[in-house]
């Protein structure tokens, strides 16, 4: 008869072997979004793409994450569908982007933008990775301050206060760095095994977190 | 333009009916916080507050 203790460690070795092969699968795919998102982004800035565009490609991309993915994550289909969702949301950048470039020192505020995305996502993934801590007890909070913030968002349309987008910008990069902290400690733990749902969920917390810090870094340069 | 407002809110309201049974899952079932959980949150969480600011301190510049 094997000793249980062998067995248990060869149990152990194998999760910890499967939850790597998530964590590397997910970064590749993420990386490979985020390039095939930013050349996107570029085509539509190139193309001067209006917002009914940009609104269109949003609904789309919330259509393929609502309707399509569930059906696709656990097939080869799920990687194109993940590649169509971050070329839908990266192409409808455009207008938001070519505002910025119009003003005096918008590629500053973009590319500081962009490195500050870089900087708060390699952080809290390290800090994530790092301390190996549960960070799943934050699930209900998050889901809620998001709720929190979309229905702060709905009357921001109505409203002309800049006031409030302001503070719904800084409550987005909040929410969304917690997003990032909860959903890569639920890959190291097992909380999800496949890596296209993992993709999709990072990719969203990276895309929210650049626009928001965009707006802040564009307001504070007076842009 | 009123009717792109319109879009943007159904937009809105499509992204809040999207996340609210997620969002109810995980109210009902996210875990209890362990002694030092919320420390391990809140110490990233304000390194990322003082990051923001910083930059857009050295933006206003």
């Amino acid at each position: 008869m094997s000793d249980p203790r062998l067995q248990m460690s060869s149990v152990s070795q194998a999760s910890v072997l499967a939850t790597n092969k998530v964590l590397r699968n997910t970064y590749a795919l993420l990386s490979a979004t985020l390039i095939f998102s930013a050349l996107m982004a570029a085509l539509s800035t190139v193309l001067h793409v209006g917002h009914g565009t940009s609104l269109i490609c949003s609904f789309a991309a919330l259509a393929l994450i609502w309707f399509v993915l569930p059906r696709t994550a656990e097939s080869a289909a799920g990687i194109a569908v993940v590649f169509a969702f971050t070329g839908l949301l990266g192409f409808g950048l455009g207008p938001v982007l070519n505002f910025y470039l119009n003003m005096a020192h918008g590629a500053q505020a973009i590319a500081t933008s962009l490195g500050g995305t870089a900087v708060v996502f390699i952080g809290l993934s390290g800090y994530a990775l790092a301390t190996q801590r549960d960070f799943s007890f934050l699930g209900g909070f998050l889901f809620s301050g998001l709720m929190v913030v979309l229905l702060a968002a709905l009357a921001g349309i109505f409203l002309n206060m800049p006031g409030l987008w302001l503070a719904i910008n800084a409550a987005v990069i909040l929410i969304f760095s917690g997003f990032i902290l909860f959903d890569t400690s639920r890959i190291i733990n097992g909380g999800v095994t496949n890596y296209v749902i993992a993709t999709t969920s990072i990719y969203l917390s990276i895309y929210n977190i650049f626009i928001s810090l965009l707006h802040l870094v564009g307001f504070a340069g007076n842009d | 333009m009123d009717w792109m407002k319109f879009a943007y809110a159904a937009l809105v309201v499509a992204l809040l009916i999207f996340i609210f049974p997620a969002a109810k899952y995980w109210l009902k079932n996210s875990p209890k916080a362990e002694r030092g959980d919320w420390q391990a949150f809140l110490l990233p969480i304000s390194l990322v507050v003082l990051f923001v600011i910083g930059l857009m301190w050295i933006v206003s510049q």
